[in-house]
């Protein structure tokens, strides 16, 4: 552990901590690696963190995050508990591989890296780099390269551990693996991990990845996925973020697809103090499919920031984006849609759509669809709307003789369920209706109730209405 | 029933209906015609409770009770029901489970336990065919993608299901043809007991041949300024509304 002297600033701190031990840092590393490394040290260096001068954080002030102190591990931590007690899953019937991120660093109860019977490899990142020293250091580098923010580039020098998945080609998971980050600490803690999910040609895998956090300390977390679909892989990927109040998360995942890939992604922000996810679609190969959807709920302070890209290179993509949130109290959201068809992309579709429902006149929504098209054949269109709930439907409702604040519950569960219905796996959709409506009743904090590896028992919880049916 | 006395509404400012009187005595259908824009929806919003309509002076009383200190749910539990001119669409709220949660927050209202299933389900049936749709409507949205007529049948449907003490039908019959007219007017009358009142709001005379009203008013300008049997309604349907107009 390493205590951060307080008198810097945090980029000062990481510097510092990055000098005196890049040794330890990067003792696993390949040559190649350490290289990235040390390009991805300067660059951060010279860019810093993102201000809002940066046109694609212009609506999210790091401030308040960068202005506390952190302690970043730069050895894995000792568990103070077994494995199994803080891996349990308890949604009925869904039957998941797990891994998890404890801190960020990867904790199994299957050891670090193992052959699933189906083929499947799934292990550490600090394991990879020893078994396919060769994906990683094209992540390393991918990842070294990108000049997009100063973010990213920390994380390249910092990175040391995180999930790897292979799927080898023509071989569809038979089970739904699912990757739990937890962090849990009694001091504020900066971790920075690197998860790398590598699909062969014509391999399928679901994903759900959660965020979680175990108590109401401040952390800072800094993470990058990059998944890369071969010619004609299947994913289905979810991601499900439910951190305290204190905590910021910036997460990047990078998806590169190859010829004939499906890709659908699904975010469900539920709670935290700062969310940003950046999600970046490279569409590499022809006749690639992406579907791209979010759902955020938030309150009080919280501020959460959807940034897509989705890079359309070649020609017979589709994507498909739909985000929508609920913004309450002094809460604020941010989404920027960015499509952007290359000149060669011939017969692109590409939808977006972004819908906002402010409680509270004190909440605040930035939105910007946009579109940039240099191909002359294509379909493309985009749409936001930022609004109330609708008086004329609530009016209806209630005149049917149901309260106002259920029929006001109706309307936002109705508004959240298009994007909750987009999940396919019907255990995992089922739970997340739960979580939502919890979530919606003011019933969800992340102490009593996480989504997987509760330590209470879950309570109960009746509806005034049933919406079980809706 | 339904006593209105010198009842004066305004929306933002702008006064709709000024100095009306009415009253429904149970048993008793009424119709409500005139001219476009002189208060008859703003007359049903004000009954329903839509706070977009404030009551500047008068009173509405229901069975005994101020419906001013009431809010629309409390009213729907009172047993007001309002069918919409424009039925409102609601994407991703099941029929089924609306009008469900509707009868349980109304029987809890009046202190009673939620609908048991099996009786749920065979009033639904039952209601269905009196009014003629399928469960491809029920289970889907309420209102969501209806054609015009089937949104005019869904609030019939709704009401047979609610069973109100006191039906207002703000237009119901506009852009129905025969047929659906029919099925409506047969809601209706299914309703139509010595115990419940039913006001309807029309432009035509053609849907009280099928609902035989008891008082026939004439609404302008905010007021009540002719009542009579069912045979006004013939009077005007021949005279149109000049003649009441001076």
């Amino acid at each position: 552990m390493e205590q951060i002297v307080k008198t810097m600033s945090l980029k000062e701190q990481l510097s510092d901590q990055f000098q005196r031990h890049r040794d330890i840092i990067g003792r696993n590393d390949t040559p190649l690696i350490a290289q990235a490394r040390e390009q991805a040290f300067h660059r951060f260096m010279e860019q810093g963190f993102p201000s809002d001068h940066l046109e694609r954080w212009r609506n999210t002030d790091l401030k308040r995050t960068l202005s506390l102190d952190y302690d970043q591990d730069i050895v894995a931590p000792a568990l103070n508990t077994e494995v199994s007690n803080l891996l349990r899953c308890n949604i009925p019937h869904f039957d998941t591989f797990l891994v998890s991120l404890y801190n960020g660093w990867y904790i199994s109860e299957n050891g670090s890296w193992i052959t699933r019977p189906d083929g499947i490899v799934i292990g550490s990142l600090a394991q990879a780099i020893k078994h396919f020293s060769t994906l990683v250091e094209e992540s390393f580098a991918r990842i070294g390269q990108a000049t997009r923010n100063g973010l990213e580039a920390l994380n390249n020098a910092f990175a040391q551990d995180g999930i790897f998945i292979y799927v080898p080609d023509h071989v569809s998971a038979d089970q739904t693996i699912q990757i739990v980050s937890m962090v849990d600490h009694d001091r504020n803690l900066l971790l920075q991990n690197r998860n790398l999910i590598i699909m062969g040609k014509n391999s399928r895998l679901k994903l759900v990845h959660c965020d979680d956090s175990l108590n109401q300390q401040p952390s800072f977390t800094n993470t990058i996925t990059e998944i890369l679909l071969g010619e004609g892989a299947v994913i289905d990927h979810y991601k499900l973020q439910n951190i305290n109040d204190n905590s910021s998360v910036i997460s990047t995942t990078l998806f590169h697809q190859e010829a004939n890939s499906q890709l659908s992604t699904h975010v469900t922000v539920l709670n935290g103090g700062l969310i940003r996810n950046d999600i970046y679609v490279d569409m590499e190969g022809e006749n690639c499919t992406s579907d791209i959807c979010g759902l955020y709920l938030v309150d009080k302070n919280q501020h959460v920031d959807n940034q897509v890209q989705v890079n359309h290179l070649k020609p017979y993509g589709t994507s498909n984006q739909l985000f929508k949130g609920i913004i309450d109290d002094h809460a604020r959201a941010v989404f920027n849609g960015h499509v952007h068809v290359h000149r060669n992309a011939q017969k692109t579709n590409a939808y977006q759509s972004n819908k906002n429902i402010l409680l509270t006149d004190k909440a605040t929504v930035n939105t910007k669809p946009f579109l940039e098209i240099y191909a002359d054949d294509v379909k493309c269109s985009h749409g936001a709307t930022v609004g109330q709930l609708d008086q004329e439907a609530l009016f209806y409702i209630r005149s049917r003789g149901i309260s106002y604040d259920n029929a006001r519950l109706l309307l936002m569960y109705a508004f959240a369920a298009e994007v909750i219905n987009k999940i396919t796996i019907e255990p995992l959709r089922l739970r997340m209706d739960d979580l939502v409506k919890k979530r919606l009743r003011g019933e969800l904090s992340i102490c009593d109730q996480c989504v997987l590896h509760c330590r209470t028992k879950e309570n109960t919880v009746s509806f005034d209405i049933d919406m079980s049916k809706i | 029933m339904l006593i209105i006395k010198d009842l004066n509404v305004s929306i933002q400012d702008k006064k709709i209906i000024s100095g009306l009187n009415l009253e429904v005595k149970a048993g008793e259908v009424h119709a409500i015609m005139g001219p476009n824009g002189t208060g008859k929806s703003t007359l049903a919003w004000a009954i329903a409770g839509n706070e977009a309509y404030t009551i500047t002076g008068g009173s509405i009383t229901y069975r005994g009770r101020d419906l001013k200190e009431l809010s629309p749910e409390e009213r729907a539990s009172e047993g007001i029901f309002l069918g919409f001119q424009y039925p409102v669409e609601i994407p991703g709220v099941s029929m089924t489970n609306f009008i469900r949660t509707a009868i349980n927050e109304q029987r809890k209202y009046r202190g009673l336990q939620p609908i048991p299933a099996p009786e749920f389900l065979a009033k639904m049936e039952e209601n269905k065919k009196l009014v003629g749709i399928d469960s491809k409507l029920t289970n889907r949205s309420v209102n969501e993608g209806f054609s015009g007529g089937e949104k005019k049948k869904n609030e019939i449907f709704q009401m047979a299901m609610l069973e109100p003490t006191l039906a207002i039908l703000d237009e119901t019959d506009s852009g129905l043809d025969i047929d659906a007219l029919k099925v409506v007017a047969n809601g209706v009358n299914k309703l139509r007991s010595k115990d419940n009142a039913i006001i309807v709001i029309t432009h035509y005379q053609r849907l009280l041949e099928y609902i035989v009203p008891d008082f026939v008013h004439v609404l302008y300008k905010g007021r009540i300024v002719k009542s009579g049997g069912k045979e006004l309604a013939l009077e005007l349907e021949e005279k149109g509304y000049e003649w009441l107009k001076n």
